[in-house]
């Protein structure tokens, strides 16, 4: 593993993050199972070390889309789980001020543009905010995270086409979780290897292991450095694995027996290898770990707390925000 | 103040280069509208003015420009997309209807998105069912969006640059067949509101509120409904949503009688939604029935008589006024 420009403090940060996003989802779905929550969620679970790789090559100041599986994505960024969490339960105190719940979460001041319950929707807007980079000369990149299932949608070749002619700074990371919605993604992918749909577009296309987090970090950090110095988009396919149904209640009856146990164990488990990776090969003590990870739990646990106490929007809000 | 008579798509191109010279994040995305100037030449000497990166020629991918522009509104820029015909905003619909018209409020308030998605509709050229449909209402539906029609030369300059300048994703639909259409237009810098009616004619007998093409029509009806002693008031809403129903109520107080006229179908459409209002805000002031015309519920024909039938004329607007004035 490479870890070109990471600090102690930074990889500490990063294997925090990982913990933060799987303590944040197993608590959505238990605010799901307790009556908490209206709608649905999408658990995050297993695939942390895409949105945690590709968020620590990032500056403040990009930008990323996010997904209906978005949670992740937010927190990675630098989201604040006690706003997401209250979001989550449609408190007024929530990011959206509980009009948006688990699939609408965005914070723009953090260059989080929205998550989105469109499969693809993000595409468009992660290109478009490119274009917005390019014009403006703000030096700016956007990550456009996106699905194995969300490869087959159109919008995908019309801005990727649109970016590779312009030269935008964006990055398409689709992360292929090896599920579309409640059936596997391959049954439905023509290309043997998602990456080579990138030939197609006009742009590179390159394979990470998506649950390596350093390899998901050094994929993006070159492919963001191609795209400041204005050599344009590239299509990255990060390849990890959704461990939890497509929604909450999901019985999974698509699923191999024993698929999801064999990505959970230590080799694969995007944390535990990570944390390995830290105590064998980056001088970290297991007692150092133990802390990052309580902390992230405690967290989560006071953003739980957060939400629970927080009141519910006023009905007078429903008119607010149609408009500018 | 001077005044000069353009045609209605020099109207346009006058907004647009008035804009992008006034404020740089205003962009354009669409397909033709660069060196070629646009197939309707309402982009005519913005590429060579502003540049290829503010004047994007785009490929043949209405859902993925509709889609950049959202993204380029809500990170600082103020984009205006020209979709070649409104049918093809079909193409586009996730990007308008679930993007941009849900993003502001989806966020809790903190979204902006200050897009204008121009397009032109409208029959009467033998363009067919998938060139000539007058698509307003499905945008008219949506939360979130501003739907703007202008009829003349002077309303679609003004409006242009109100459109442009406000925080809204606006949906500008122009008409194929205004294009040629000429009106006075001053030299001087103006806006027009978005959100006020016109009173395009007075008259105290009859109120008829036209939108797009259908208010040439309904202004050439009231002189024929004139020359008979009846003498309508014509309204041109020039913005269906927000739509100005306190100028029509206030007209149909005075005239107790209501002909709308839109040329998108009749079946749920703004004749539908106009009549609704009105009888419910002003049903004692009602003589008579409000009557609809509006274009028939089939795709629009090729064939001249076919088209003419399908799409409501002067005359159709003479009779409705005649049936209900009495």
């Amino acid at each position: 593993m490479k870890r070109e420009g990471l600090s102690h403090d930074r990889l500490a940060d990063m294997y925090h993050r990982m913990w933060l996003i799987r303590y944040f989802d197993r608590s959505a779905m238990e605010q799901y199972q307790y009556g908490r929550m209206r709608g649905t969620t999408h658990a995050y679970i297993g695939e942390e070390a895409v949105a945690v790789g590709a968020c620590a090559a990032l500056d403040h100041g990009d930008y990323i889309t996010s997904t209906h599986r978005g949670h992740g994505h937010c927190l990675a960024k630098g989201g604040d789980p006690k706003l997401m969490m209250a979001e989550l339960l449609g408190k007024a105190t929530g990011y959206c001020r509980g009009k948006g719940g688990s699939m609408h979460i965005a914070d723009l001041d953090l260059g989080i543009l929205g998550a989105n319950g469109i499969v693809g929707g993000g595409i468009g807007i992660a290109t478009g905010a490119a274009y917005s980079a390019d014009l403006r000369d703000s030096g700016q990149v956007a990550v456009c995270f996106f699905g194995d299932g969300a490869s087959n949608q159109g919008v995908l070749m019309e801005a990727a086409n649109m970016a590779a002619l312009w030269k935008l700074p964006v990055i398409y990371l689709c992360e292929e979780n090896k599920y579309a919605e409640f059936s596997p993604s391959l049954p439905f992918i023509a290309v043997e290897r998602i990456e080579q749909k990138a030939r197609a577009f006009g742009l590179p296309g390159l394979t990470v292991n998506g649950n390596d987090v350093l390899a998901v970090y050094e994929a993006v950090r070159q492919a963001a450095g191609r795209a400041r110095r204005g050599d344009g988009p590239t299509l990255l396919v990060a390849q990890t694995y959704r461990i939890e149904g497509h929604t909450v209640g999901d019985p999974l009856t698509y699923r191999p027996k024993g698929e999801a146990e064999a990505w959970k164990s230590p080799e694969r488990d995007p944390i535990s290898r990570f944390g390995l990776y830290l105590v064998e090969q980056a001088g970290f003590a297991e007692e150092e770990l133990e802390m990052l990870q309580r902390g992230a739990e405690d967290e989560i646990g006071a953003a739980v707390e957060f939400a629970i106490n927080s009141p519910d929007p006023e009905v007078a809000s429903l008119w607010e925000d149609v408009y500018a | 103040m001077t005044i000069r008579r353009l045609q209605y798509r020099q109207a346009l191109n006058e907004a647009l280069h008035e804009e992008m010279a006034r404020d740089p994040v205003i962009c354009m995305l669409g397909e033709d509208i660069g060196s070629y100037g646009g197939p309707f030449k309402i982009t005519e000497g913005l590429y060579e003015r502003f540049g290829e990166k503010r004047v994007r020629d785009t490929p043949i991918s209405e859902a993925g420009f509709c889609g950049l522009a959202v993204g380029a509104a809500i990170t600082g820029l103020r984009p205006v997309v020209e979709v070649l015909y409104v049918d093809f905003v079909t193409l586009a619909m996730d990007q308008i209807v679930n993007q941009a018209a849900k993003a502001r409020y989806m966020f809790g308030g903190k979204a902006c998105v200050p897009l204008v998605i121009r397009a032109q509709g409208g029959g009467g050229r033998g363009n067919a069912a998938q060139h000539s449909q007058s698509l307003e209402m499905w945008f008219v539906h949506v939360p979130g969006l501003v739907v703007v029609q202008p009829s003349t030369p002077y309303d679609a300059k003004g409006l242009l640059k109100s459109a442009i300048r406000d925080d809204n994703p606006v949906l500008f639909l122009e008409h194929k067949l205004l294009y040629n259409t000429t009106g006075p237009v001053p030299d001087e810098e103006y806006l027009v509101p978005i959100g006020v009616a016109d009173v395009k004619r007075a008259g105290d007998d009859v109120t008829i509120v036209a939108t797009s093409r259908m208010v040439l029509f309904a202004l050439d009806a009231a002189e024929e409904l004139a020359r008979g002693g009846i003498e309508a008031e014509v309204i041109d809403p020039r913005t269906l949503k927000p739509l100005d129903i306190e100028t029509i109520i206030r007209s149909v107080q005075r005239t107790g009688r209501l002909v709308v006229v839109n040329e998108g179908h009749l079946t749920g459409g703004f004749t539908a939604e106009v009549a609704a209002r009105v009888q419910r805000e002003a049903f004692d002031w009602l003589d008579a029935p409000i009557m609809q015309v509006a274009t028939e519920d089939v795709p629009l024909p090729y064939a001249g008589p076919l088209e003419l039938e399908a799409i409501p004329n002067e005359q159709d607007i003479v009779n409705a006024a005649r049936s209900i004035v009495y």
